[in-house]
C-alpha cells in the first residue's frame, strides 16, 4: 500500500466518524466537532488524489491542493457562525426563566416540528 | 475592445450578475445603514434588468451564453454559462428578492407601523443570498458551486434568528449544521469526481462519465447532500422551525428562493450529468421520497396551529412535486418536454405564491399580534388584501385554474398519465386536496363573522400590494401556453434533442 | 519503513478522531480535535502538500481550535434530548456504509491518475509566480478566491447580526476575562513581533515557495489576538472606519482589479500582461489584511455591549 491509499483511507474512515458524529451528536459542540472531522476526512482524501496526480514536475496535483486551502477556511467560517449560534443559545437558555417549557406561547409551537429522531444533525 | 462594449455583451452580463449584488456587501458594510434599504433595492431592480438582459440575449441567439473568469477556459479556469432554464431562474429570483426588498422596506417617513426596521444586516445578507443565488445559476464548475451553497447557507442562516429570540436561534443552529452535513456530502461527491476524471467542469465531466461504481457514488453523495439542503422528507425537519420562525420578508425570500438552489442542482446533476440509462433507474427513487414529502407534510400542514408553520410545512410538501419531474423528465419521450416544462413552471409558480403568502401570513400577524389560525376569525375584514394575497397564493398550491400551479400540474399529470406512471398521477391530484384542505381551513375561517370584534393594529398597505402584486404574478402563469417552452431548450445537452419541442 | 510511519500516524490521527467523537467534556474534546488537526498537518507535509499543511496547522487546527475553545464551557446547555440505540446503531451502518463506499473509491481510482498539472505547468509562466498553488488560487481559479474572502465576510455579518444593532458600534467582549499574568504579558511580548514577522514572510514567499495570504494571515490574527489576551492591546470596536476598511481591503482589492481586468485586459479577473505579478503581489496584500483581521473578528464574536 501507498502512502496515497493509506491516507484516502485515513480520510474514508474520518468522514465516517464525522457522519456518525452528525448524526448522533449529544450537544452542538459535538456536532460542530463532527463537521470538522468530516471536512478533515473530505479534504485528506482530496489530498490522496492530489498526491497520486504527481507529475509534469510536480510532487502534487497543485489545483486540488489550492481547492482545500480554500475548503479549509471555508470550514472555520462555518464554525465561528456555528459557535456564535451555540454560545448565543446557551446564553438564552442560561437565562432565569427562560426554562423551554415558558419560551412564551408563539415562539415555542416553532420549535414542535422536532420529534422523530430523524430530526438530528 | 473597448469595456463599454464587453459590458453590453450577454456573455459579459454573467459576470455582472454575480458580482453586482456581491459589491453591494461590502458597500454596505461600510456605508451608513440608513441609506442601505434604498441602496439594495437599488441594486435589486438594477439585477432584475442584468437578469432579463441575459434572457433577452440567450431568447435571441437561441443558445447559451458563457463567460470564462480572468480569460481561462476549463479545466484550468472556471467558467460561467446561462442556458434557458438558468435565465429562467435568474430572472424569477431577481423578480422575487426585489418584491422581498421592496417588502421589506421603512415606510417614509416613519418607523415601520407595528414593527422594527429592518436591522442593516438584513440588507447586507439579502445582497449576499442574491449573489449566491445567481452563482449557483451560472457557475459551470463544481467546486465554484460549492463555495456558493456555502456563500448562500452563510448568508440565509442569520436571516433566521434576526430577533435574537431563543426558538429562532435554536432554529437557526439546527438549519446550518443540516446545510453544513448537506455541503461536505457534496464537496465527497466532488473530490471523487476529480479523482476519476481530473476536472470540475459540468460540461467536460457529463462528456466523459458513464455510470462506474465511482461515478454512481459520486452522484449519490452530491444528491444526498442537495436532499438535506432541499429538506426533501425524510430530511424536512429543519425547515419548518426555520422558515416559520424567521421575519416575513426573510420567511419569504428563504420558503420561495433559497431552497430553489438545491434543487435546480439536482437538476443539473441528474439531467445534464449524469448518463441518461443512470437517471431513468435512478429517478423513481426521487420521486418515491417526493410523493412521501407531499402526503407526509400536506397532512402536517392540515395539523398546524399557526399560520406561518402551515406555510413552512406546505413548502416541504410543494418541493416534493419537483421530485416527481424526475422519472418524468429523464424518460426522453417528447411527454418529457412537457414535464420538464411543467416542473420548470411549478418551481416558479411555487416561489410567487409562497413569497406572497408569508408576507400576508407577516402581515396578518402584525395586525392581529398573533398568527394562531384559531384566532384568524375574520381577519379578512381588517386586512383584506393580504388575505386576497394569501388566497390566489393558495390558489396556484392547490392547481386551480386560473393559477400557475393549475397549468404545471396539468403539464406534469399529462405526461404521467401519458408514460404510464399512475401513481405519480394519483399524488399530483392527492397532494392538490390536501393543499385545497390547509388553504381553504385558513381561508374560510379569515372569511366569517368574528365572534368578538377583532382588535387590529393598522399594517402599512403597500405593503399588502406587494404581497398581491407577487400572487398575481403567480396567477399569470396560468395563461401561459400548454405546451412544453422552447426557451427552457436552450443550450440543454445535446442528449436532449429527441425531446426539444 | 516510511509507510510504517505513516500508518502510525494515520493510527493516532483515528484515536484522537474517536476521543473526540466519544464525548465527554467539552474541552476533552476541543484539545483532541487540535491534536487530529496538528497530526493531520504533518499527514500534508507527507503528501508533498505543504501550503495546505501550514493552511491546516494555522486555521484548521490553530484558529478554528481558539473558536471552538470558547464554546466548550457552554456545550452542556446545548445538549439535546438522548437518542435511543436503535438511531445510533442506524448512524453506525451509515457510517460504515461511507466508509467502505469511500474505501473502494479511494482503491479504485483510475490509473494513471488524472490530472491538472501539466495544465497549471503550461499556464503558470504567464502568471510570473514560482508556486503554483498561489496560481491556481489567485489567476486560475481567482473567482473561488475572490468568493472565500466574501465568505468570510457574510459569516462576519452573520455573527454580528447576533447582536443588535445599537451594538454595532461596540466591542466584542475579551476573550479570557482572567487578569494578564505576567508569564503571559512576557510571552506575548516576545512572541507577537516575532509571530507578526512570521505571517508577513509567509505571505511575502507564498508567491514563489509555500506559503501564502491565507497562511499568513491566520498567523497574523493569532498574534493579534495573544496581544489582547495578554492586554497588550485592547479589544476593538467594531464601529471604526479603519477596521471596517481592513475588513473589506481583500474583497475590494479584488473585485477592483476584477473590474479593472476587464477593461485594461478583456476579462473579468483578468490581469493586465507584464504587470501580472505586480497586481497579484498587490491583491495578495490585501487579501492578507482582510484575512488577519476578519479571522480575529471572528474568533472573538459578536460585540457585547461594551462601549468604545
Amino acid at each position: 500500500m501507498s502512502a496515497p491509499v493509506l491516507f484516502g483511507l485515513l480520510g474514508a474512515a474520518l468522514s465516517a466518524v464525522g457522519v456518525y458524529g452528525l448524526m448522533v451528536g449529544r450537544d452542538a459542540l459535538a456536532r460542530i466537532l463532527a463537521f470538522n472531522l468530516l471536512g478533515g476526512g473530505v479534504f485528506l482524501v482530496f489530498g490522496a488524489v492530489a498526491r497520486r496526480g504527481a507529475g509534469a514536475g510536480f510532487a502534487a496535483d497543485p489545483v486540488p491542493q489550492a481547492l482545500v486551502i480554500t475548503g479549509i477556511v471555508v470550514a472555520f467560517s462555518a464554525t465561528a457562525l456555528a459557535v456564535a449560534l451555540l454560545k448565543r443559545l446557551a446564553a438564552l437558555r442560561a437565562r432565569p426563566g427562560a426554562a423551554p417549557a415558558k419560551v412564551a406561547g408563539a415562539q415555542a409551537e416553532g420549535t414542535k416540528g422536532r420529534v422523530q429522531p430523524g430530526g438530528d444533525a | 475592445m473597448s469595456g463599454a462594449v464587453l459590458f453590453a455583451s450577454a456573455d459579459a452580463l454573467l459576470v455582472v450578475a454575480v458580482i453586482l449584488p456581491l459589491f453591494a456587501v461590502p458597500v454596505l458594510f461600510l456605508a451608513p445603514s440608513r441609506i442601505a434599504e434604498r441602496a439594495t433595492v437599488v441594486v435589486l431592480g438594477l439585477s432584475l434588468l442584468v437578469a432579463l438582459a441575459i434572457a433577452g440575449g440567450v431568447g435571441r441567439s437561441g443558445a447559451a451564453a458563457a463567460s470564462f473568469i480572468g480569460g481561462w477556459r476549463p479545466p484550468l479556469g472556471v467558467g460561467l454559462r446561462a442556458d434557458g432554464f438558468s435565465a429562467f431562474m435568474l430572472v424569477m429570483t431577481a423578480a422575487v428578492l426585489l418584491a422581498t426588498g421592496l417588502f421589506a422596506m421603512t415606510t417614509p417617513g416613519r418607523s415601520r407601523a407595528g414593527g422594527e426596521r429592518m436591522p442593516p444586516a438584513f440588507w447586507m445578507l439579502l445582497a449576499s443570498v442574491f449573489s449566491a443565488l445567481n452563482l449557483v445559476f451560472l457557475a459551470e464548475d463544481l467546486f465554484t458551486l460549492y463555495v456558493a451553497l456555502e456563500l448562500l447557507t452563510f448568508a440565509a442562516v442569520p436571516l433566521v434568528c434576526l430577533e435574537g429570540k431563543l426558538a429562532q436561534v435554536e432554529a437557526a443552529l439546527r438549519y446550518l449544521l443540516f446545510a453544513l452535513f448537506g455541503s461536505l456530502l457534496y464537496l465527497l461527491g466532488v473530490v471523487v469526481i476529480y479523482g476519476l476524471y481530473g476536472t470540475l467542469d459540468i460540461i467536460l465531466v457529463a462528456r466523459e462519465a458513464t455510470a462506474s461504481p465511482g461515478f454512481v457514488l459520486a452522484l449519490a453523495l452530491m444528491t444526498a447532500g442537495m436532499m438535506a439542503k432541499a429538506a426533501l422528507f425524510p430530511l424536512h425537519l429543519w425547515l419548518p422551525p426555520a422558515h416559520s420562525g424567521a421575519p416575513p420578508a426573510a420567511s419569504a425570500l428563504l420558503s420561495a428562493v433559497v431552497i430553489k438552489a438545491p434543487i435546480f442542482l439536482l437538476v443539473r446533476f441528474w439531467l445534464d450529468l449524469a448518463p441518461s440509462t443512470l437517471a431513468v433507474a435512478v429517478a423513481p427513487m426521487l420521486a418515491g421520497l417526493g410523493a412521501a414529502a407531499i402526503v407526509v407534510c400536506s397532512l402536517v400542514a392540515l395539523a398546524q396551529p399557526r399560520l406561518k408553520l402551515l406555510i413552512a410545512y406546505s413548502t416541504a410538501a410543494q418541493i416534493g412535486y419537483l421530485f416527481l419531474m424526475f422519472p418524468l423528465a429523464a424518460a426522453s419521450s417528447p411527454w418529457s418536454a412537457l414535464a420538464w416544462t411543467g416542473g420548470a413552471l411549478h418551481l416558479a409558480s411555487h416561489a410567487f405564491s409562497k413569497a406572497a403568502m408569508f408576507m400576508a401570513a407577516g402581515l396578518i400577524a402584525e395586525a392581529l399580534g398573533h398568527d394562531r389560525i384559531a384566532g384568524l376569525s375574520g381577519v379578512g375584514r381588517v386586512v383584506p388584501v393580504s388575505l386576497f394575497a394569501f388566497g390566489l397564493g393558495g390558489l396556484s398550491l392547490m392547481g386551480l385554474p386560473p393559477a400557475g400551479g393549475f397549468v404545471a400540474k396539468v403539464m406534469l399529470l399529462s405526461a404521467a398519465v401519458h408514460l404510464g406512471a399512475w401513481w405519480i398521477a394519483a399524488v399530483i391530484l392527492l397532494g392538490g386536496l390536501l393543499a385545497g384542505g390547509y388553504v381553504l381551513k385558513v381561508v374560510v375561517l379569515a372569511l366569517q363573522r368574528p365572534a368578538e370584534p377583532l382588535v387590529a393594529q393598522p399594517v402599512a398597505h403597500w405593503r399588502e400590494w406587494v404581497a398581491l402584486a407577487l400572487a398575481l404574478v403567480a396567477v399569470g402563469f396560468g395563461f401561459v401556453p400548454l405546451e412544453p417552452s422552447h426557451f427552457l431548450f436552450i443550450g440543454r445537452p445535446a442528449s436532449w434533442a429527441g425531446m426539444v419541442p | 519503513m516510511s509507510l510504517l510511519l505513516d500508518a502510525i500516524l494515520a493510527l493516532l490521527v483515528l484515536a484522537a478522531a474517536v476521543r473526540v467523537a466519544a464525548g465527554g467534556d467539552g474541552f476533552a474534546r476541543v484539545v483532541a480535535f487540535m491534536g487530529v488537526g496538528l497530526l493531520l498537518g504533518l499527514i500534508w507535509v507527507r503528501l508533498a502538500a505543504v501550503d495546505v499543511a501550514l493552511t491546516e496547522v494555522a486555521v484548521g487546527s490553530g484558529i478554528t481550535g481558539l473558536v471552538l475553545l470558547q464554546a466548550a464551557a457552554d456545550a452542556p446547555l446545548t445538549r439535546e434530548r438522548e437518542v435511543g440505540l436503535l438511531y445510533h446503531l442506524c448512524a453506525g451502518m451509515v457510517g460504515l456504509v461511507v466508509f467502505a463506499a469511500l474505501a473502494v473509491v479511494v482503491l479504485l481510482l483510475p490509473d494513471p491518475a488524472p490530472s491538472l498539472a501539466p495544465d497549471v505547468v503550461r499556464a503558470l509562466p504567464a502568471t510570473d509566480l514560482g508556486n503554483p498553488v498561489t496560481g491556481v488560487l489567485l489567476v486560475f481559479r481567482a473567482l473561488d478566491t475572490l468568493l472565500e474572502t466574501m465568505v468570510l465576510l457574510v459569516a462576519l455579518i452573520g455573527v454580528w447580526s447576533l447582536s443588535p444593532d445599537r451594538h454595532w458600534r461596540r466591542a466584542p467582549a475579551p476573550l479570557w476575562p482572567a487578569p494578564p499574568s505576567g508569564a503571559l504579558d512576557f510571552l506575548a511580548r516576545v512572541l507577537v513581533p516575532i509571530g507578526a514577522l512570521v505571517g508577513i514572510y509567509m505571505f511575502w514567499a507564498g508567491a514563489d515557495v509555500p506559503g501564502g495570504a491565507f497562511q499568513g494571515g491566520a498567523v497574523l490574527a493569532a498574534m493579534a489576538l495573544m496581544a489582547m489576551m495578554a492586554g497588550l492591546s485592547p479589544v476593538p470596536a467594531i464601529g471604526g472606519a479603519g477596521l471596517r476598511l481592513a475588513v473589506l481591503a481583500g474583497p475590494f482589492a479584488f473585485l477592483g482589479v476584477g473590474i479593472a481586468g476587464w477593461f485594461l485586459a478583456g476579462a473579468f479577473l483578468d490581469y493586465p500582461e507584464g504587470f501580472e505579478k505586480t497586481v497579484i503581489i498587490a491583491v495578495e496584500v490585501a487579501i492578507t489584511v482582510s484575512i488577519a483581521v476578519t479571522l480575529a473578528l471572528l474568533v472573538l464574536g459578536p460585540p457585547m455591549g461594551r462601549k468604545a
